[in-house]
């Protein structure tokens, strides 16, 4: 079985984020790294075909930049990359890049569409199950466990109380969580091999894909201050006021 | 990417082996090492580490390495220098960069296609064994003795504070080939296997800082090695050790520039968060200014330490740079230590902090593999 795992190349969360006057872009530097959630989809991807054989395929829509990101997805051992690259995709939102993902894995046959279930910079949250969508394919989400079995896949999907076990038919889309795997370090020998790994760069011509009606970001605003928390003195009764203000909140 | 990090001697590969490195120590080394002082380094984790390629850096790639050169060396020892934890650093260091080098560079390729592979995967942990009580920086003094029985050598003698020495499964062993020789003709390398009868870590000794390190004093009574375990030439083994110092020394600065860039930023992290007379410590002029120029020479440093290791890279004789570097890092990384703590204030003095740690540990970085004053004379001679 084939699996294809989609990745984003975000600016390094460690540095801050800057937007775009006008449009309320994020400005992509040149050096982007791999999304830290799309490790966990490549380290599914890769064991989840280690047994049978098969390869994994990463995709990622966006601006190739130094391609840091994508080569260590392949240095982590994914098989090759397929990027799609392309000036007239600068702020696509979630129906777009879906659109593009699909356009993309539809070239090639495979099993499985793994999928984090947002990216770090975004948080849509929505692409995974949009892909299923136009895939015309099951969407199983937040899965914190995935197995495959002749023709199915099954998964154990988060839920506030604990997990549902969901099985469908392949093809299929994934999205996974955090800790749905641990995700392994590339080996220094995995780094020197991704260079010679093929990366196939797409535009919107050779996908004959189109940008979905966009959505517009009109305004964005500082998330408020933390203001200071309240202190409360105890003079033999703290434990009453702690109670009441539980109440309060309705914690208990 | 941080600013400063770009470098002509550093391109995407080293790169991408320093951002590895960097990562795999924040994750997996610093939240342990603490527990390790006392004990030392557990097998299992320079197994994973061995797992993760970090040990064939420079062995050829037919046994498993990447074949790649002393700029590789300086920047993963820097990167493990900023784990704080100079005894764990040591302890992968000796094994890559000290004593493996002398199967890599001298070994014959039957020597190499029985060690090297099991060497790159940690199966066989290595250290080196030059020093004795009464040869240290004088390499040619040494007196342990190897004379020719039957098939093979038989050593005796002993050897005095060697990294590795009592958790190692083969050392290299300097020894006497030649007594009528003058001092630096008549020595030899052996590799010596731990269970080889006769050969025994007498005593683990205890030191200023490096605790996670072992350090032993071994002793070799009529150890008898088959021929197959002299590497390279006999009576050429001085060369090797003259040759494999250059390696040694840059990796070892490595270390040091890691840990006092790693102290510095620790120690700027902490007068900025640190209010004293109404400003934080960071305002005073004096801390500042000492500060800036401590990250100037560590800069500086560091630029020589690469040229030095490009220039050996490149197949160049690069003794006097290397002694330079040797002397220079060894000295500054005490300077950059003595005002890590003196700016970290009572609590640069208490146990665990990491500059109190870096402190002990640094004080070797201007005594082995190389005295200072040694170096500067190696320097003088090329002037
Ligand atoms: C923790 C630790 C680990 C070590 N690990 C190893 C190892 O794994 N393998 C190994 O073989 N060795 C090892 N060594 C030995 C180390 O390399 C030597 O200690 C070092 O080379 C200095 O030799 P010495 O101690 O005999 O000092 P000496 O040679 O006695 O020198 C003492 C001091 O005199 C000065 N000096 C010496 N020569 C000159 C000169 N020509 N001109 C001016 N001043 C001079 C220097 O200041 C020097 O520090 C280790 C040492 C320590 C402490």
């Amino acid at each position: 079985m084939n699996v294809i795992v989609c990745v984003k190349q975000i600016p390094d969360p460690a540095t801050p984020y800057r937007l775009e006057e006008g449009t309320n872009w994020l400005i992509r530097p040149e050096e982007q790294i791999l999304d830290d959630t799309d490790r966990y989809g490549v380290e599914m991807g890769l064991q989840l075909v280690e047994p049978s054989g098969g390869t994994v395929t990463v995709v990622s829509m966006g601006p190739a930049g130094s391609g840091q990101g994508i080569r260590q997805a392949l240095a982590m051992g994914a098989d090759d990359a397929i990027l799609i690259e392309d000036t007239s995709l600068r702020g696509s939102d979630a129906l777009t890049t879906a659109r593009v993902l699909a356009a993309a894995v539809g070239r090639r046959e495979f099993g499985l569409v793994i999928a984090g279930t947002e990216s770090t910079d975004g948080y849509s949250g929505v692409v995974p199950q949009m892909l299923a969508e136009i895939l015309d394919v099951p969407a199983l989400t937040y899965a914190t466990k995935v197995e495959v079995d002749e023709g199915s896949v099954t998964i154990h999907r988060q839920t506030v109380a604990g997990y549902d076990v969901v099985t469908s038919s392949l093809p299929a889309v994934v999205s996974v969580t955090a800790g749905v795997v641990e995700p392994r370090y590339p080996t220094f020998k995995g780094i020197m091999d991704a260079k010679k790994k093929s990366i196939e760069t797409l535009s919107m011509g050779d996908l004959g894909a189109e940008r979905a009606p966009e959505q517009l970001v009109l305004s964005i605003v500082d998330a408020a201050e933390r203001t200071a928390g309240r202190k409360i003195e105890d003079d033999g009764d703290a434990h009453e006021a702690i109670v009441a203000l539980l109440a309060e909140r309705k914690v208990i | 990417m941080t600013e400063g990090t770009k470098s002509i001697y550093i391109g995407d590969d080293l790169a991408a082996i320093r951002d590895q490195t960097r990562e795999y120590v924040e994750k997996e080394i610093v939240p342990h090492a603490s527990a390790w002082e006392d004990g030392g380094v557990p097998r299992s984790v320079l197994d994973e580490m061995a797992g993760l390629g970090f040990f064939g850096l420079r062995a050829p790639e037919e046994h498993g390495g990447l074949g790649m050169g002393a700029l590789a060396s300086v920047v993963f020892a820097e990167e493990l220098g900023r784990s704080t934890y100079g005894g764990f650093t040591i302890t992968v260091l000796v094994h890559t960069d000290l004593a493996m080098p002398y199967l890599t560079n001298f070994g014959t390729e039957e020597q190499k296609a029985r060690w090297l592979p099991a060497m790159v995967k940690g199966q066989v942990l290595t250290a080196i064994g030059v020093t004795e009580a009464d040869a240290g920086s004088d390499v040619a003094s040494i007196r342990t003795a190897a004379r020719r029985e039957g098939e093979g050598y038989v050593i005796n003698g002993s050897k005095m504070f060697i990294t590795n020495g009592g958790i190692a499964d083969l050392v290299f062993i300097a020894a006497r080939t030649d007594p009528a020789a003058k001092g630096s003709r008549g020595i030899s390398i052996f590799a010596v296997e731990r269970e080889t009868p006769g050969f025994k870590a007498s005593r683990a000794l205890e030191k200023m800082g490096w605790h996670s390190s072992d350090t032993a004093e071994l002793v070799l009574e009529d150890v008898w090695v088959p021929e197959g375990n002299l590497i390279g030439e006999e009576n050429r083994g001085f060369y090797y050790i003259m040759t494999n110092f250059q390696n040694e020394r840059l990796a070892i600065m490595g270390q040091a520039l890691g840990e006092s860039q790693r102290a510095l930023e620790l120690t700027i992290e902490h007068v900025k968060g640190r209010h004293a007379f109404g400003s934080p410590l960071w305002d005073k002029q004096v801390i500042r200014q000492r500060l800036a120029a401590r990250q100037a020479e560590i800069d500086a440093g560091r630029e020589l330490a690469y040229r030095a290791a490009w220039l050996s890279d490149q197949g160049e004789d690069a003794t006097r740079h290397v002694s330079e570097v040797k002397a220079y890092v060894g000295e500054l990384a005490n300077r950059v230590l003595y005002d890590c703590v003196q700016f970290h204030g009572g609590m640069g003095f208490i146990a665990e902090t990491a500059v109190e740690r870096l402190y002990r540990d640094v004080r070797i970085a201007s005594i082995g593999g190389g005295a200072t004053e040694v170096m500067l004379d190696e320097v003088a001679k090329r002037l």
